[in-house]
């Protein structure tokens, strides 16, 4: 990517986030649900209520209300809660660590297990056991990750109870941590056991998470695989008398990973969006879990920041994602 | 072919990085609960520590957790009875223009230092405060000028309000330490919350866990266990998984039919509850409802008992009026009757029939509370036979809430009402008194009726006069009374749970043996 694209994609994040500001907004307070009439006392009069939408600003036009709330932002002010009665930005700066930390061992996970079946699959190629494996590739691809949540919570933690299937760390552990990046910390300050409690809580939800995305990865570079091995490089290679596997890893592989890369870009953001559903499932203290509460209690501080939260997410990653193919891809590179 | 072979230490090498995340958990199991601890799958997330302010404050499921907590003013026994709490004694002067109550002299804040008067009239005073963000302002706000006397303190009535002493009992009804707040502030307060409660808060990761330990100095018997954890499992199929894979020793607010299969697993047991919670038909005073014939019809037309039996299992209590059994003005001779035959006769009266029913729409959570959207398809089918056509439309709950406040609810809506004090005041009182904003029916006929009981000073004559309008209402159809809720405890065998009317999950309640 040259600089001047870098420069253009940075230029239109603030509209971007201004634009789905705008449209969360506008939205909440449009769609039926008021939350002022979740918490009028039984016996509030008209004044008492009025006091009460006062008390939240929402008495106000709602351009002002919007005006209002944009200035706040701007500010790194993103309110108070309602439900929760703390700032926003501390409630999902407390729990934003837990679900990018979720996120990215399932990217790991996913990756992991995608590849693997993805080569085993081309090193298979035209056997019977290449079409058992694309047939159980199908049946990992069409089942949603909310589902795999499901049938994991069942399958490991009832049927087979190895694991934990809620939360994020044992209870009866003692925790002191300094950050909200609890795996990360432990890892670094070398606290192995937390690190491996946090793993056990964390391998279901990250497992649901994971195993949709994997096999669409699986899919996806075993399509790429067969194209670059019948490439003229590939062809040249096996005619000087190298192995398969040797073209498969030093030849094809590389070529074969630039548009799975682009691709899993997109899917880490919807895989981010899946969170919300699985850490309900699995009751871990992620902000998608946190976002369906706020949603149940029409919480429109804190859903207006998980919101945002999330486009951020979003656009990072689909930048970063970029820039990788990019540095992946000398052709992009070089324009 | 040579292409199409795998060397073994290619597929070693897959295979590995295939397994590589699973071994993390091979070893290891779900810890079953530590000696000592007791773990609930609890329901719902816990928002807010200060049980006092807020949307949380006026939730009655998190009530458990307060109340482990935080002493109540007044306790309530399991059978909604009241019972000493901070307080050993309470009541009204003879004129009712003064209120005295004891405190207690064995009671100690969590940091250990004493629960005092000044801490008693501090919570009441805050809770009065119209800015303090109280839900319940109303009631607080009801005595003022506060005198103390060694460990007696009085208080000036600035109008009488017959159920101060039972809201003391439950919601917002709590003592918080007047030092330590006014120390650490709000924010401060919700960072280390401490009451006098049973347990002191421990460790708390927001949706995850709450861990309690004992509180040394606690007046009250010592709880069974040292250790208890709130693990917050808000999805029921996940609250079902924790108790069957040992991951917790007790849950609750899981479906019948769930119950029904893991009370009967051999290292579960059950216990179910009639309790303070009741599943309604609002009727609106619009169009169709405005006629009392279409009204009793719907009435008449519904069979409970079935509902009961057919779609909760028969865990659920049919009722005839908002006044479930065990509440104060619970009359057992006001019956509604299963009637279809005289719903279709109410029916012609005005000119409807099966050939020519009368429509409306009536509104529904689905899932917000056992069988609702079930149960309403099994209604809609009712009355079908008898000549009334519903049309279902689902919504969420705090749509509910929006309409029922701006009066905009469709003719019949369906609604859970929870009543843990027991009177009819916060039962037909706020659901059917005009003036409410939590009531549908807005007609003069219930204001006049209802009116002059709120200030009324005799105890007798005022529960008299609420079966009265119970009466009335149920004569007039007004609302649709269906059934009081029955909740299903689970828990691990060799635990006895003492279930409570009110629906509280009570840790320090509950004992091994």
């Amino acid at each position: 990517m040259r600089w001047s694209a870098l420069l253009k994609r940075l230029a239109l994040i603030p509209p971007t986030l201004l634009g789905v500001g705008a449209i969360v907004f506008v939205l909440l307070r449009v769609v039926p649900g008021d939350p002022i009439a979740m918490m009028i006392p039984p016996g509030a009069s008209p004044a008492d209520i009025a006091r009460l939408r006062a008390l939240y600003g929402l008495d106000q036009p709602l351009l002002s209300q919007f005006i209002t709330w944009l200035g706040q932002v701007a500010s790194g002010d993103f309110g108070r809660s309602i439900s929760l009665r703390q700032q926003v930005f501390e409630l999902v700066g407390a729990r934003l660590p837990a679900t990018l930390e979720l996120a990215a061992l399932s990217v790991v996970l996913a990756l992991l297990m995608g590849t693997a079946v993805a080569l085993v699959g081309s090193l298979l190629r035209g056997t019977r056991a290449e079409w058992l494996l694309d047939t159980a590739n199908g049946f990992f691809l069409a089942i949603p990750d909310f589902l795999w949540a499901l049938i994991l919570l069942l399958g490991f933690g009832v049927l087979l109870p190895l694991l934990p299937i809620s939360g994020r760390l044992d209870p009866q552990l003692a925790i002191a941590f300094r950050t909200h990046f609890y795996l990360v910390e432990s890892l670094l300050t070398l606290r192995l056991d937390i690190a491996a409690d946090l793993l056990r809580h964390m391998l279901l939800p990250s497992l649901a998470l994971a195993l949709p995305f994997a096999a669409l990865v699986a899919r996806l570079l075993k399509a790429q695989l067969a194209e670059a091995e019948d490439q003229d490089y590939a062809q040249i290679a096996r005619t000087r008398g190298f192995s398969r596997t040797t073209i498969l890893q030093r030849e094809v592989f590389p070529n074969a990973l630039i548009p799975t890369v682009a691709l899993s870009g997109v899917q880490v953001t919807l895989l981010l969006g899946g969170t919300v559903l699985v850490e309900r499932i699995f009751s871990y203290e992620g902000i998608g879990n946190m976002a369906i509460d706020a949603v149940i209690n029409r919480d429109f501080p804190l859903i207006q920041g998980l919101i945002l939260t999330f486009a951020v997410l979003f656009i990072a990653l689909n930048l970063a994602v970029d820039l990788l193919v990019a540095l992946l891809d000398p052709r992009l590179r070089h324009g | 072919m040579r292409d199409h072979q795998i060397s073994r230490r290619t597929m070693l090498q897959l295979a590995g990085a295939a397994a590589l995340p699973l071994a993390a958990g091979l070893p290891l199991r779900a810890a079953d609960a530590a000696a000592g601890t007791l773990t609930i799958a609890y329901n719902v997330n816990l928002p807010s520590f200060d049980p006092t302010v807020g949307v949380s404050a006026v939730n009655p499921t998190i009530q458990s957790i307060y109340q482990a907590i935080f002493d109540p003013y007044i306790g309530q026994a399991a059978d909604l009875s009241f019972t000493p709490g901070l307080l050993t004694k309470w009541g009204w002067n003879e004129d009712r223009s003064k209120v005295t109550m004891e405190l207690r002299s064995d009671a100690t804040w969590h940091d250990g230092s004493k629960v005092t008067p000044e801490d008693v009239v501090w919570s009441l005073t805050r809770a009065a405060d119209p800015k303090g963000g109280n839900p319940i302002q109303f009631v607080w706000s009801k005595i003022n000028n506060f005198k103390i006397d060694g460990q007696t303190i009085t208080a000036d009535v600035v109008e009488f309000e017959p159920v101060l002493f039972k809201w003391m009992a439950f919601l917002t009804g709590y003592v918080l330490p007047k030092a330590y707040y006014e120390k650490v502030g709000a924010e401060g307060f919700e960072k280390a919350p401490i009451g006098s409660g049973p347990y002191k808060v421990d460790a708390f990761e927001r949706n995850a866990f709450l861990r309690l330990k004992a509180h040394p100095g606690y007046w009250g018997p010592k709880p069974a266990f040292e250790t208890v954890v709130f693990k917050f499992v808000t999805d029921p199929t996940s609250r079902v998984a924790e108790i069957e894979s040992g991951g917790s020793d007790i849950t609750f607010e899981i479906p019948y039919e769930e119950f029904d299969r893991l009370k009967a697993k051999p290292n579960l047991a059950g216990v179910t509850q009639p309790i303070s919670d009741i599943g309604m038909i609002f009727l609106t005073d619009i169009d169709p409802m405005l006629d009392r014939n279409v009204r009793l019809a719907a009435n008449h037309a519904i069979d409970k008992k079935a509902i009961v039996e057919k779609l909760l299992r028969g865990y659920g209590v049919p009722i005839d009026t908002l006044e479930a059994p065990g509440y104060a003005a619970f009359d057992p001779s006001i019956k509604v009757a299963y009637d279809p035959e005289l719903a279709k006769s109410l029916l012609a009266k005005s000119g409807y029939s099966t050939s020519k029913p009368v429509k409306f729409t009536i509104q529904t959570t689905r899932g917000f509370k056992p069988k609702d959207y079930e149960m309403v398809q099994a209604i809609a089918g009712m009355w079908r036979k008898v000549g009334i056509e519903a049309n279902i439309e689902v919504y969420e709950i705090a749509q509910h809430f929006e309409l029922r406040a701006r009066h905009a609810l469709a003719p019949a809506a369906f609604y859970n009402w929870g009543n843990a004090i027991g009177d009819p005041t916060t039962s037909t009182g706020f659901a059917m008194f005009g003036p409410s904003p939590h009531s549908a029916w807005k007609g003069k006929d219930l204001i006049e009726r209802i009116g002059p009981l709120w200030g009324e000073k005799d105890e007798a004559k005022r529960i008299g006069g609420w079966k009265a309008v119970d009466k009335y209402i149920a004569e007039e159809g007004e609302v649709i009374p269906l059934l009081q809720y029955v909740q299903p405890i689970v828990h691990k065998k060799g635990l006895k749970v003492v279930p409570q009317a009110n629906g509280m999950i009570l840790p320090q309640l509950v004992t091994q043996g």
